[in-house]
């Protein structure tokens, strides 16, 4: 696939890579390059493939099919160890730095230079430390603990250990989703001098606007192909073109829209003015800057954002897990200020976090326990005891409703899939008839099929007149169920629109250019454009 | 994934469930069989009443320390407590310090045994508590605690006993400790209602699904809206608790608080619970096992003196067990994981 004819050869190619995983195809037929001294964009949206070709190219996992060069080899990473060998290092969003040692001690980790003695020479070590990391414009003393600095320091660092490892790719994982404006900048211009240093780098992202100020060339995927190619031709790739390229598809069967919309009722939820404040021990987390919300009974309300928007802030505050600086809630009418997810539950409150892993399953227990455990007091008698029949039942008549495929109440839920995992979750809340449930990436790990069957589920579960919030970085998601869908950016809600009337490209606009006012149906890409930094 | 595939991986998780469960008994059955067959006088009644005696101080421990672990916890200081919490009877029963040495039972005005078994109690729950509140809202973690714990009581002992021990107790007091009832010691009588009792609350009360839930995934179980906090204080509390009973019973049957008792029983203590089957990560584990456990190290200690083995090597065996249980659970967690 010849692109422009460059000055440079390219260093490195991919042909034609292909990559199934028992019965998925997850890449099909991608092919791109990178030539030194320039800085590519991949780009698409969640699901696209981008993880899948970072995990190929970084050695984590081998290529189905297809063709790898770097530097005119053939090029077949063993492991991350080896591809960092070959000179590609892959930085990803969860940094890789040992918190406990100092920078200089992370920079040369497993090669310390030695003074006479074989003993480490921590002078030189320093010296040499202060070195590398100048050249990613970082002044900090390197004898300085990694963990007391902040993410966009660390990145740095990392860059920096890249670049005195003689790395000649640099492929970044989504680096700008943790920092503040000001980091975001000064992590661009660097990315611009390394360029200038005849570094190739390649830029994973979400962020449309950043990818537009700094790429030279963008290869987008969607559905684990390839999209396509864009150039910068004279100025920077234009933010229509590259959404276009991104979304460029009909809805597909898998979300297909259900036929029957609830009616939207009273409101039952109403979120005005809200702020959190920084918490000390997590002082790059996003803050609600002002939300203003409205939930009605018998509504899906879709809640689209990328990483880093403040979607999940939401509703952990409303949930009463995180604490709220300012803003109001009030529910039926009365204001409420859940200190923790109990007040909440109590008040009629559900949800149904994002990482299901670490927040939601007790891997070590039963379905049964898993299920009733927000609501042991509904299924045990004034002794305190379980009503054990009461709570079987329950959970049988969930498992007919929700179709959950399992053997016993007593399986060990780390058995099921994904998605019966999910049901399960599901059912923890209905068992609790709440009036307000928040769901946060509801089909985060669940396969295909299942994906559709809890789409079903989160629309029945509206019908019954249960106000349901929605939050997905998955835009088909979004627009398969939501009836009503407002968008996040920085902590902000950026805008709001009927279900019926949003599509991806508005929606990703919103989502993920900035805009502070709110915009109408309409927002000009070139006024978007225009605010480029 | 298949249903095919679910039902595989079920099927290895319920093998793997059950050797959890009766891997301990098969083990104590079998030491058992070789102890009788070794010296068939081993199977005597006597003897056999003779394990339960020695396993049930620690045996009551080991049960609240189960509840402990349960949440991922430990408890340290539960050997040191033991001494404070019968020293605190012993004053009691006593009436004062003043008659440290005295053997005699006549003229002591002490507040009988219901008042020292209270105060035993109630003292345990209380630094119980403390140690609790600690955890949860100081955030120093339970390792810490307890063993600042394990100091701070042992010095408290000391300075209330003055270094010595309290002796002589009236017969009503004493009989909790060496009196029979049929055949059976009264202390392992009362061991078994406890651990009756605890099985009860840990299998069938919302408050034992809560204790799985925190120590299986605490932040879950925040957002499933537990009072996570409150739930990790009781479970000191309750070890606590616990501490002070074993503490009573076994000043009653010594007929005397040493200033020096219970010293290194943390570690039979978590050796017991962890030979059962009860998880150090937290949610996996069972009273029925930490009974087990307890068993296996008293016959083992038991079986092992009766065949005339040093206490030194006893102590071997007993590590080497330890270590082979603990294997054994990581080694389950690794199949269930898979």
């Amino acid at each position: 696939m010849p692109l422009v004819e460059a000055a440079s050869p390219v260093l490195l190619a991919v042909e034609g890579v292909t990559k199934h995983f028992a019965g998925v195809t997850a890449l099909s037929d991608v092919s791109l390059d990178v030539r030194p001294g320039e800085i590519l964009g991949l780009l698409g949206e969640n699901g696209a493939g981008k993880s899948t070709l970072l995990k190929i190219l970084s050695g984590v996992m081998p290529p189905s099919g297809g063709r790898i060069t770097f530097d005119g080899a053939d090029y077949q990473p063993a492991s991350p160890q080896d591809a960092k060998r070959h000179g590609i290092v892959t930085i990803y969003q969860e940094l890789s730095l040992i918190p406990t040692l100092t920078v200089a001690e992370n920079i040369f980790i497993g090669r310390a230079p030695t003074g006479r003695l074989g003993l480490v020479s921590w002078r030189k070590m320093e010296q040499d430390s202060r070195a590398i990391i100048a050249r990613v414009g970082l002044s900090i003393d390197p004898m300085t603990p990694v963990s007391a600095l902040s993410v966009a320091e660390q990145q740095l660092v990392e860059i920096a250990r890249a670049l005195s490892l003689k790395s000649r790719l640099i492929i970044m994982d989504e680096p700008t989703s943790a920092l503040t404006e000001t980091e975001v900048q000064r992590l661009l211009s660097i990315m611009d001098r390394l360029r200038k240093d005849h570094v190739a780098i390649m830029f994973v992202t979400h962020r449309l606007e950043e990818a537009s100020a700094i790429c030279d060339r963008m290869t987008v995927l969607r559905d684990g192909r390839l999209a396509g190619h864009l150039d910068r031709q004279g100025g920077p790739i234009k933010l229509p073109a590259i959404i276009e390229k991104m979304v460029g598809r009909a809805a597909s069967e898998l979300y297909a829209r259900p036929a029957q919309r609830a009616v939207a009722g009273d409101v039952v939820l109403s979120v005005r003015g809200l702020r959190t404040v920084r918490d000390p021990e997590a002082p790059h987390a996003i803050v609600l800057d002002g939300v203003d919300i409205d939930l009605k009974t018998g509504e899906i309300l879709g809640v689209a954002g990328l990483v880093g928007s403040g979607r999940t802030e939401l509703a952990r505050a409303i949930f009463g897990a995180d604490r709220i600086a300012a803003g109001t809630i009030t529910l039926d009418g009365r204001e409420i200020a859940p200190a923790s997810p109990a007040d909440a539950i109590a008040l009629g409150i559900g949800l149904v976090p994002e990482d299901r892993k670490h927040q939601a399953i007790f891997a070590a227990l039963g379905i049964l326990p898993n299920f009733s455990v927000a609501s042991l007091g509904r299924f045990s008698n004034g002794f305190g005891f379980m009503a054990e029949r009461r709570e079987r039942d329950a959970l049988s008549g969930f498992r007919k409703m929700l179709s959950i495929r399992m053997a016993s109440a007593e399986q060990a839920i780390e058995g099921l899939s994904g998605g019966n995992q999910q049901k399960v979750i599901l059912a923890r809340w209905l068992a609790r008839d709440p009036k307000v449930l928040i769901v946060d990436e509801p089909t985060r790990g669940v396969d295909v099929g299942a994906k559709a069957e809890v789409h079903q589920i989160l629309v029945q579960l509206a019908a019954r007149g249960i106000a349901v919030m929605m939050i997905s970085s998955e835009l088909p998601e979004v627009l398969a169920v939501s009836d009503r869908i407002v968008t996040m950016r920085k902590g902000r809600i950026t805008g709001q629109m009927p279900g019926v009337e949003a599509n991806e490209e508005k929606l990703m606009e919103l989502m993920a250019l900035d805009r502070q006012d709110t915009p109408g149906q309409d927002a000009p890409a070139q006024d978007a454009e225009g605010q480029t930094r | 994934m298949s249903i095919a595939e679910e039902q595989n991986q079920r099927g290895g998780v319920t093998i793997a469930r059950l050797l959890m469960s009766f891997g301990p008994l098969l083990f104590l059955a079998a030491l058992i069989v070789v102890f009788t067959v070794l010296k068939p006088s081993f199977m005597d009644p006597i003897n056999l009443f003779n394990i339960t005696r020695q396993i049930s101080i620690t045996g009551l421990i080991a049960l609240g320390m189960t509840f402990v672990i349960l949440t991922a916890g430990i408890d340290l200081s539960v050997g040191s407590l033991l001494a404070f919490c019968g020293m605190v009877a012993a004053v009691v029963a006593k009436g004062g310090t003043a008659n440290t040495l005295s053997l005699s039972t006549s003229g002591t005005q002490g507040f009988g045994w219901f008042a020292a078994l209270l105060a035993a109690v109630m003292v345990g729950a209380l630094a119980g508590g403390v140690q609790g509140f600690a955890i949860t809202r100081l955030k120093v973690p339970p390792f810490v605690v307890t063993l600042g714990g394990l100091t701070v009581f042992r010095g408290l002992t000391l300075t209330i006993s003055n270094g010595g021990p309290i002796s002589g107790f009236d017969a009503s007091m004493r009989w909790f400790g060496t009196g029979l009832i049929g055949p059976v010691p009264v202390p392992a009588l009362i061991f078994a209602t406890a651990a009756i009792l605890c099985h009860i609350v840990l299998r069938y009360t919302r408050y034992g699904r809560a204790v799985y839930a925190v120590g299986g995934n605490a932040e879950a179980a925040r957002l499933s809206g537990l009072r996570v906090d409150r739930i990790l204080v009781s479970v000191y509390v309750i070890v606590g608790f616990f501490a002070g009973l074993a503490a009573f019973v076994l000043s009653a049957r010594l007929n005397s608080s040493e200033a020096v008792a219970g010293i290194g029983y943390e570690l039979t203590v978590i050796s017991a619970v962890v030979i059962g089957g009860t998880s150090l990560f937290g949610g996996i584990g069972s009273v029925g096992g930490t009974v087990v456990g307890a068993a296996l190290i008293g016959v083992l200690q038991n079986g092992l003196q009766f065949n005339n083995v040093s206490s030194y090597t006893q102590s071997i065996v007993i590590g080497l067990i330890l270590i082979l249980a603990v294997a054994f659970d990581r080694w389950l967690k690794s199949r269930v994981r898979r």
